[in-house]
């Protein structure tokens, strides 16, 4: 999130897309119901009424993956009835910037596009920069070639009439939602966008939020107190666990993973993002101080500035290798693995096609499988249609600490990373995941020193010193990530000050690219200080009054409730919307007051330095030449779709995505045996794949079983009434299901055509309860965004059918 | 309008109980009083420890104090009335934490399955750390590749892989990448994937 939970409440109109919120994220919505007892519009847009919809002002049907329509009908509405900020577009984003004479896009299709290696030559789109390095801009916004013409141009083909025929949407309830959301442009208008995986779990993922990116910047949104860019996360801590660079992409802190043509330290950091333009601030450019602080945090004293601070003990990827989950999973299940940590997971379940998943697993020659319940991932080898005699996997099931019965942090959505108290002992011999691993290296350190083997430098070397009297102790963790001064420092070059060796940094600022410093990740630096443990605050003055809670636990980067918050102020540093002033220049004594402000350079005025630092050229990317497929969204149908033809282009679906072609990898478009759009969901009772909620009984009691939504005309096309048992199917899988025919879903036209749409909970497996139905992931594809390779589990093809034999017997589900 | 917290309203009923038919919210809070009475004879958490702790299901954040009794067992759980996001509400999935910690299908043994075994068996902590060390050893010693195929230097371990886990800490998260990356894994993965 750029913003945050309480944030909401200071929105005037809030869009939620993509999302269920207000059963999915529940105890969030009082922020939204807090703007709407102010008199804010909220705005839901899905493929089925839910209870979200039902709190809404204004709700609004789609298809599943005809997002970008949706939107890219927004975009054209606003700029053919003026309504974007023209202040902010200017000054603030790269409408203004010219984009180079090799940009053109015809028939679904940009330039640079090679057919053979399905993959664009990016260097196509690139900006245009003056003999000085800086880009060229037409202020005028009048050149043809400057970006906010030709977004002008890509997004006068999304008429009423295509969106309407791809999306379903009745033109009547586009222009609502359009009218109301336009209405934020004004400066003391606040918009927000609330999405969740309804919007990434697509082979157009990124670009769906793209091109909420593009409304958020034309309607001045990006930066200000009720507004910004709000993925709802899933999980307690999946913004830390990306924060800590537990993907195979990023170090901890955004960093970008070592490969193989850079071999030393210096070709790694020759790709820092630079810029020539002054008034850029490009925070990356201190990209270097971050990874040398990161590889002391590593390997200690063996680091020094002589052997690159040991970047070759790193391991490397090649060029352009992808260790994406999904790929993850297609090694896996060509033998190329022998060992598996499945670590506080359930892939047996989680993973998009869990079939495949299921059988990659029996491949290994060990697993390691750390959970707080048995799950059907521990437990895969007496599964559904697996004979354990046949399975040559030897698996351990290491039982962990649950939450409250171990110390640490977690970082919510909003960046609040917050500590947790311990309350209770685990049960039996169940350990904190911190402890298991850490005794586990020593054993591994243990025995290369006993036996040597293959490279053991960065084992035997690893920093691995986390104890107090003998015992683990997770706060010498929380020290190692905020960062230390490892020597004396008489004079700091940032603020001249003296600091002593061995004390805590007081933030990324102070870090150094020369080994004086360490720090396990640069954006948590100022978590932990030598003024004690920010993320354990609980005080709850509230400045601003808009919310920010500056002294309750500690937000990621700096303390900084809500980023690009320079946006928020004009070229003075006044606050565009003095009623929500989330920042303001006090000229008198040439300070920022309010939030914690993104950088403190003065005001921009007309040569000051541009709002939007994280960014090499300083503002807001309307044109994103950065992307694997494209600079602007296009809409592109979901690899299984209900039609012929993309209404847009020639281009069915995305150009660029990878397609996995083996035997357990199977899809299906405007097949007959698949005729139904289907897609996966949750509920409020159960998390994830059940691995935790499945087990607790007054909620499984509220949500017993695996369960089919359709509508009443489906349910008589079908024969099916509710109650009725079904059979769920694609071209990967069966699942047997519960009908609920209902009014919360209804046919769409598409195209002139009647397309029906179904939808499923993932939460179930076969393992607890006995009678609770299989994952909805046996059906869905393996298939995922070209950028993220998060899989489109949102939008593919099944049939359904009424079960007319007896039920299956208790055990003997899928 | 100041939101009443559950602390508030029994702060403000035993006012009441002082001889306040009405108290300074400006309302008659006789039924509360009785209410709250009867709450704090009856109590189950009387006496007991509150610890803070966060939600792990969503990425809301809601606070929540687990009430522990004198022997550490966890007796309640509920919404933190303190928390500014929660305001001590929670919805289902958090009002039932209380099932993980007080709960007979937890793991409590460290469990192994044998190869083409069909049962699980109980060992301990050493035994189990022990195998797993020497099968990591083995599965990176012979899949360590140190240059690839265009005599790049990569040192990385080709043979492992992980998932796992947005379920863990912020520490013990970073904890895991290192340790992972020590190892020479490039496939690192998680639940932020999918």
């Amino acid at each position: 999130m750029t913003n945050h939970f309480i944030d909401f409440r200071n929105a005037d109109v809030i869009l939620n897309m993509g999302s269920n919120v207000a059963e999915n994220h529940p105890v969030s919505f009082k922020w939204i119901q807090a703007a709407k007892n102010r008199g804010a519009t909220f705005i839901h847009v899905d493929p089925r009424y839910t209870r979200t919809s039902a709190k809404a002002d204004i709700f609004a049907r789609l298809r599943s993956g005809t997002d970008i329509a949706f939107l890219g009908g927004m975009i054209k509405y606003i700029i053919d009835n003026n309504l974007y900020d023209d202040f902010y577009l200017k000054n603030y984003t790269n409408a203004s910037f010219i984009v180079n004479p090799k940009f053109s896009f015809d028939d679904g299709l940009f330039s640079g596009y090679d057919p053979t290696k399905r993959s664009y030559d990016q260097s196509n789109w690139a900006l245009e920069k003056d003999e000085n390095g800086i880009p060229k801009r037409d202020m005028t916004l009048q050149n043809e070639r400057c970006v906010f013409q030709l977004l002008r141009k890509h997004y006068s083909r999304y008429t009423f009439e295509k969106v309407v025929s791809i999306t379903g949407t009745p033109q009547e309830d586009l222009e609502k939602v359009y009218k109301a959301y336009a209405s934020t442009s004004a400066p003391n208008k606040a918009g927000t966008v609330l999405y969740a995986m309804g919007w990434t779990q697509h082979t157009v993922g990124v670009q769906n939020i793209r091109a909420m990116s593009i409304i958020q910047s034309l309607l001045s949104n990006m930066g200000i107190a009720g507004g910004g860019i709000n993925a709802l996360r899933g999980e307690s801590n999946v913004q830390g666990s990306t924060d800590q660079g537990l993907l195979f992409h990023i170090i901890p802190g955004y960093l970008p993973v070592p490969r193989a043509q850079w071999a030393k330290l210096e070709d790694y950091n020759k790709t820092t993002p630079a810029t020539k333009d002054p008034r850029s601030v490009n925070w990356w450019k201190n990209r270097p101080k971050y990874v040398a602080s990161l590889l002391k945090s590593f390997y200690g004293s063996k680091a020094t500035k002589e052997n690159d601070f040991c970047y070759e003990w790193l391991p490397k990827l090649d060029p352009t290798q992808d260790a994406s989950w999904l790929n993850l999973f297609d090694e896996m299940y060509k033998g190329t693995f022998t060992g598996f940590f499945a670590w506080g997971m359930n892939p047996a379940c989680s993973s998009a096609n869990a079939g495949k998943v299921r059988q990659a697993l029996a491949k290994l020659d060990w697993m390691v499988n750390v959970n707080v319940f048995d799950s059907e991932t521990g437990s895969f080898w007496k599964g559904p249609g697996l004979d354990p005699k046949k399975i040559k996997t030897e698996v351990f099931q290491l039982p962990c600490a649950a939450f409250l019965e171990k110390e640490g942090s977690i970082s919510n959505s909003g960046r609040w990373m917050q500590w947790r108290w311990k309350a209770t002992n685990p049960p039996g011999d169940a350990m904190p995941d911190g402890e298991i691993m850490y005794d586990l290296f020593k054993k591994v350190q243990a025995l290369y020193k006993k036996e040597k083997g293959a490279f053991p430098d960065p084992i035997m070397n690893l920093k691995w010193d986390y104890e107090t009297n003998g015992k683990f102790d997770i706060h010498k963790v929380a020290k190692e990530i905020n960062g230390y001064f490892l020597e004396d420092i008489k004079e700091h070059p940032v603020d001249k000050k003296e600091y002593k060796k061995g004390t805590l940094v007081p933030s990324f600022v102070f870090l150094l690219d020369d080994g004086r410093t360490s720090c396990g990740n640069w954006i948590y630096s100022a978590s932990y200080t030598e003024a004690g443990n920010m993320a354990a605050r609980r005080k709850k003055d509230d400045p601003t009054g808009l919310g920010l809670y500056p002294q309750w636990s500690w937000a990621w980067p700096v303390n900084r409730r809500i980023i690009y918050n320079r946006a928020s102020v004009d070229l003075d540093g006044n606050p565009r919307d003095p009623e929500r002033a989330i920042l303001k220049w006090d000229a008198v004594n040439k300070k920022w007051v309010g939030d914690v402000p993104d950088g403190p350079a003065p005001p921009m005025g007309t040569e000051g330095v541009y709002p939007f630092i994280m960014k090499s050229d300083g503002v807001a990317s309307i044109f994103g030449p950065g992307l694997k497929d494209g600079p602007f969204p296009e809409h592109y149908e979901p690899l299984e779709c209900p039609i012929e033809k993309n209404i847009m282009s020639g281009q069915r679906i995305n150009p660029v995505i990878k397609m996995f072609e083996g035997a357990a990898d199977t899809f299906t478009t405007c097949d007959p045996k698949y005729p139904f759009v289907c897609s996966t969901y949750r509920v409020t009772e159960h998390w994830q794949t059940g691995v935790l909620t499945r087990w607790l009984p007054w909620l499984v009691e509220a949500e017993p079983q695996m369960f089919c939504e359709m509508s009443l005309e489906l349910g008589k096309l079908r024969g099916i009434q509710n109650g009725d048992r079904v059979m769920v199917e694609t071209s990967r899988g069966k699942v047997e299901s519960v009908a609920i025919v209902t009014l919360r879903l209804k046919p769409f036209t598409i195209a002139g055509q009647t397309v029906h749409q179904i939808g499923i909970p993932w939460h179930y497996g076969w393992l607890q309860p006995k009678d609770g139905g299989e994952s909805a992931n046996l059906l869905t594809p393996t298939i995922g965004d070209p950028n993220t390779m998060i899989p489109e589990s949102k939008a593919f093809m099944a049939n359904v059918t009424k079960l007319t034999a007896q039920p299956a017997k208790k055990g003997k589900k899928g | 309008m100041k939101v009443l917290t559950r602390r508030d309203f029994l702060r403000t009923s035993g006012i009441a109980a002082a001889g306040l038919t009405f108290s300074r919210l400006g309302f008659d809070l006789t039924p509360a009083y009785v209410y709250a009475a009867e709450l704090r004879t009856e109590l189950r958490i009387k006496g007991a420890k509150e610890t803070p702790t966060v939600c792990c299901f969503c990425s809301v954040g809601c606070g929540i104090l687990v009430s522990t009794d004198a022997k550490g067992k966890v007796i309640n759980a509920e919404g933190d009335p303190d928390h500014p996001i929660s305001e001590g509400a929670l919805c289902a999935k958090g009002a039932s934490s209380y099932q993980i910690a007080v709960n007979e299908n937890r793991l409590s043994k460290v469990r192994y399955r044998a190869p083409y075994s069909n049962t699980w068996k109980e060992v301990t902590w050493e035994w189990a750390l022990d195998r797993i060390a020497s099968n990591i050893k083995k599965s990176r010693d012979k899949s360590f590749m140190e240059k690839n195929a265009d005599g790049k230097v990569v040192n990385r371990t080709n043979g492992i892989a992980s998932v796992g886990s947005a379920a863990m800490d912020n520490e013990e998260c970073w904890l895991f990448q290192k340790f992972l990356r020590s190892l020479g894994l490039i496939y690192i993965e998680h639940q932020a994937r999918i």
